[in-house]
């Protein structure tokens, strides 16, 4: 080899070692742009989690206030009479009226005993009147009950409101505050478990407000969603996968579904309006509606993902199924729509998620609505779990602000717990080849 | 999809009869309207529910507009019973109920609500007038050099537009078009300022149309931020800035008084007593409407009304008024009060 040959090579070496440094240093910069990507997003994940858990974790407690109620018959203005109808007509909250009087009785002018009526909330009657329906033998008894407190009380006590600001900048008095430190001294006030959140539907009165009625609804309308999405989208995709022939109509239709997929919820919303609600005059807001038109916005998802997994099955378990004289629905039952279910699950479960989180379909037949009873059939007016945030987000009480922080923690387990489900079923259907 | 609409059909015609019947055995109220009214009506609506043995109505915020549509599709068990709206309703609205045959509609105000223009505790305490507002929020404002005729609105600080005002940059949150309390602040402050140019208030009557665009247009130019419709939202928004405005319902002010505080509009602060007697430019009236035909067929429905209207309710001091609802007078409630009992109902052509 002659010198030039040699310095030739080693050139070439050079060359080839800076550019591996290059390339080495490229390589490195990809994976840490991808750390970095993946750090950002984890970050914003763990702001909107923090924030909805340091504001919401509040709503799941609540203030109490005990109250040494006398039940009694003259108080109540019921005399001898122990009937239903005058048991249900009598004067609970003048019970709590007494109850609070007794507690502080220096009290006296009307205005200030207005506003310490106001520490208990208007739900304290009702709550008194349930115990006595259920068992009257509690006339001229003396019992201590915990009782819900006002709202403002519980912001107060979860350290909402800030007790050194000037008064006239407060929505409580001196007096109330002084009252409520009373009653934290006796320890006759205390936060505890509430969950009254967890039993009841919306109300007006924050600390009475709770979430099960959002929750049957939403449960009723994907129950609706998912009987009619699941079988025509599994249906439908097998059929075009699997028996149609490829032609001009078949082109149509499949450009037709994916276009649908990507129509807007509220468009959706619209379509139910016109054809469910004013033609085949179905009942405003019931989840019979809300179901049918989730079932509209699902179906592309659901058959789009469906074909997907009846493509991923192998065509030689086809080919060797009919090969040993299987037909052609035997085929399909026996073979590939068990190969294939777990993807379509998959895609099922996607498409309910995607309707459990919508609200603006929902906002075109009537299911933005304020419901306080829980709604037990398919034809009963409810509401939906986000559509219940979108209300307390909008709700002028300050104490809504944490209630809206406990709705989306509900809605995000629920999710989960589907997703979970989800991942469930699939780890026990699916097969490997 | 043949195959979807196949399947939906075939089901549809299986099911309408159980469903129809249903829907002619309602036996609850059907409320729609208004998202100002709303948070009234359902206390209402929940008190209701409580008290009495009828069920607790169902209350649906749609907007002012979207009720009255619903409201006046028709006459049956299938359309609401009772629309909330934020404003009186319109002769078009009123003529497409008749045509639609609900001709006998009852009107029953609710109460007031004023609109307050405030901004942040930190901020200091400001006080404007309607012209002000208009001259700093309009599109079009009449040209500062003098002569009549409009030039795009150049202010972008207060201190420009009256010298009285501070040196901060103009900064507003307020609703979207689509909002009740965004008409009521156009219609209220803005061409309550406008009308204070002598030539543009003779405009009225010469050229109605471009008299209106004038005093109503917003400016787009991003001093103006549409907030959303969320009330809440503008007042966490206006804590973060100090030196922005907001545009929001007395009862959130009433609600957030440590965070916010109302301007002075015309020397008069935005308070319970200003806003009942009228002092305060910008306040409305809030109404209900029930369907005069419902009455006797939907189990409660006068008596929810009647409800609505009682002392412990919308009186001086009822629970409505705990909740920023701004009550009228005993003598004004008195004479709604007889039109539901009575069920009078509002003339074919409204005043």
């Amino acid at each position: 080899m002659t010198r030039k040959a040699i310095s030739q090579r080693l050139r070439t070496i050079d060359i080839v070692n800076a550019s591996m440094r290059r390339r080495n240093a490229a390589e490195k910069r990809f994976q840490i742009y991808g750390k970095l990507a993946i750090a950002a997003a984890m970050l914003f994940l763990i702001f909107m989690f923090g924030n909805i858990i340091y504001k919401g974790h509040t709503a799941f407690v609540q203030a109490f206030v005990a109250l040494d109620i006398s039940f009694d018959a003259q108080v109540l203005g019921l005399g001898d009479r122990r009937d239903k109808k005058s048991l249900a007509s009598a004067d609970y909250a003048a019970l709590v009226k007494a109850a609070l009087r007794q507690q502080f009785p220096d009290v006296t002018k009307r205005k200030a005993k207005r506003k310490l009526y106001k520490l208990v909330s208007s739900g304290a009657s009702y709550q008194l009147a349930d115990m006595v329906k259920n068992n009257p033998d509690l006339i001229g008894t003396q019992a201590r009950v915990w009782v819900p407190a006002d709202d403002e009380i519980d912001m107060l006590l979860k350290g909402y409101i800030d007790r050194k600001l000037p008064e006239s900048e407060r929505r409580l008095s001196d007096q109330q505050i002084s009252w409520v430190e009373t009653l934290e001294a006796k320890e006759l006030i205390e936060t505890r478990f509430n969950f009254n959140f967890f039993t009841h539907g919306d109300s007006r009165d924050a600390e009475l407000a709770g979430i099960l009625a959002a929750l049957s609804g939403s449960f009723l309308t994907l129950l609706v969603t998912l009987t009619l999405a699941f079988p025509i989208a599994v249906a439908t995709a097998i059929y075009l996968e699997e028996f149609a022939p490829k032609n001009k109509w078949t082109d149509i239709i499949e450009v037709n579904i994916n276009n649908l997929a990507a129509v807007p919820s509220i468009v959706f919303g619209l379509l139910g309006l016109a054809l469910f609600i004013n033609w085949f005059q179905f009942p405003r807001s019931a989840p019979l509606v809300g179901g049918l038109v989730l079932t509209l916005m699902t179906l592309p998802t659901i058959i789009i993902s469906s074909r997907a997994a009846l493509k991923t099955v192998p065509n030689a378990i086809r080919q060797a199924a009919l090969g040993i004289g299987a037909s052609k629905v035997q085929m399909i039952r026996h073979h590939v729509l068990p190969l294939a279910l777990p993807g379509m699950l998959t895609g099922t479960i996607i498409g309910m998620a995607q309707a459990l989180g919508e609200t603006a379909p929902l906002l075109m037949i009537g299911m933005v609505a304020f419901i306080v009873d829980v709604p037990t059939s398919i034809v009963d007016p409810s509401t939906v779990l986000p559509v219940q945030i979108f209300l307390w987000a909008d709700s002028p009480e300050r104490a809504f602000v944490e209630k809206t922080s406990g709705a989306i923690m509900v809605l995000l387990a629920f999710l989960i717990a589907m997703n979970a489900m989800a991942v469930a079923v699939r780890k026990k259907l699916e097969r490997r080849w | 999809m043949n195959k979807l609409s196949l399947v939906l059909a075939v089901a549809a015609t299986i099911s309408p009869p159980s469903m129809i019947a249903n829907a002619a055995s309602r036996d609850y109220i059907e409320i729609v309207g208004s998202s100002t009214v709303y948070p009234f009506s359902t206390v209402v609506a929940e008190t209701f529910g409580k008290n009495t043995d009828y069920k607790t109505p169902k209350v649906e915020s749609t907007g002012s507009g979207g009720g009255f549509k619903l409201f006046c599709q028709g006459v049956g068990l299938e359309y609401p019973d009772i629309t909330n709206s934020s404003r009186r309703i319109k002769q078009s609205e009123v003529d497409q109920c008749a045509a639609n045959g609900a001709k006998d509609i009852i009107e029953v105000k609710v109460g007031y609500d004023g609109i307050a223009f405030a901004n942040s505790k930190k901020a200091e305490v400001s006080s404007v007038t309607l012209k002000d507002l208009f001259l700093a929020l309009a599109k079009e404002v009449p040209d500062p050099a003098g002569a009549q005729s409009l030039v795009e609105n150049p202010y972008t600080t207060w201190k420009q537009v009256n010298s009285s005002l501070s040196e901060s940059k103009i900064e507003v949150l307020g609703p979207p078009p689509t909002s009740g309390t965004r008409d009521a602040f156009v219609e209220l402050a803005m061409e309550g300022g406008c009308k204070q140019f002598d030539w543009i208030k003779s405009m009225e009557k010469t050229d109605k149309s471009r008299y209106k665009s004038i005093c109503h247009s917003i400016r787009e130019d991003g001093v103006y931020v549409e907030a959303g419709e969320n009330d809440n939202l503008i007042v966490q928004k206006l804590e973060a800035n100090p030196n922005a405005f907001g545009i929001f319902g007395f009862s959130f002010l009433d609600q957030n008084s440590d965070k916010v505080r109302g301007a002075k509009v015309e020397g008069v602060e935005p308070e319970f007593d200003s806003i009942a007697d009228g002092e305060y430019p910008i306040s409305r009236s809030l109404y209900f409407y029930v369907k005069k035909a419902h009455i006797g067929v939907i189990p409660g429905l006068q008596e929810f009304a009647a409800e609505f209207m009682s002392n412990k309710a919308t009186g001086e001091e009822g629970y409505l008024s705990d909740r920023g609802l701004i009550p009228m007078s005993e003598e004004e409630r008195r004479k709604f009060q007889a039109d539901i009992s009575e069920m009078n109902t509002l003339p074919e052509k409204i005043q």
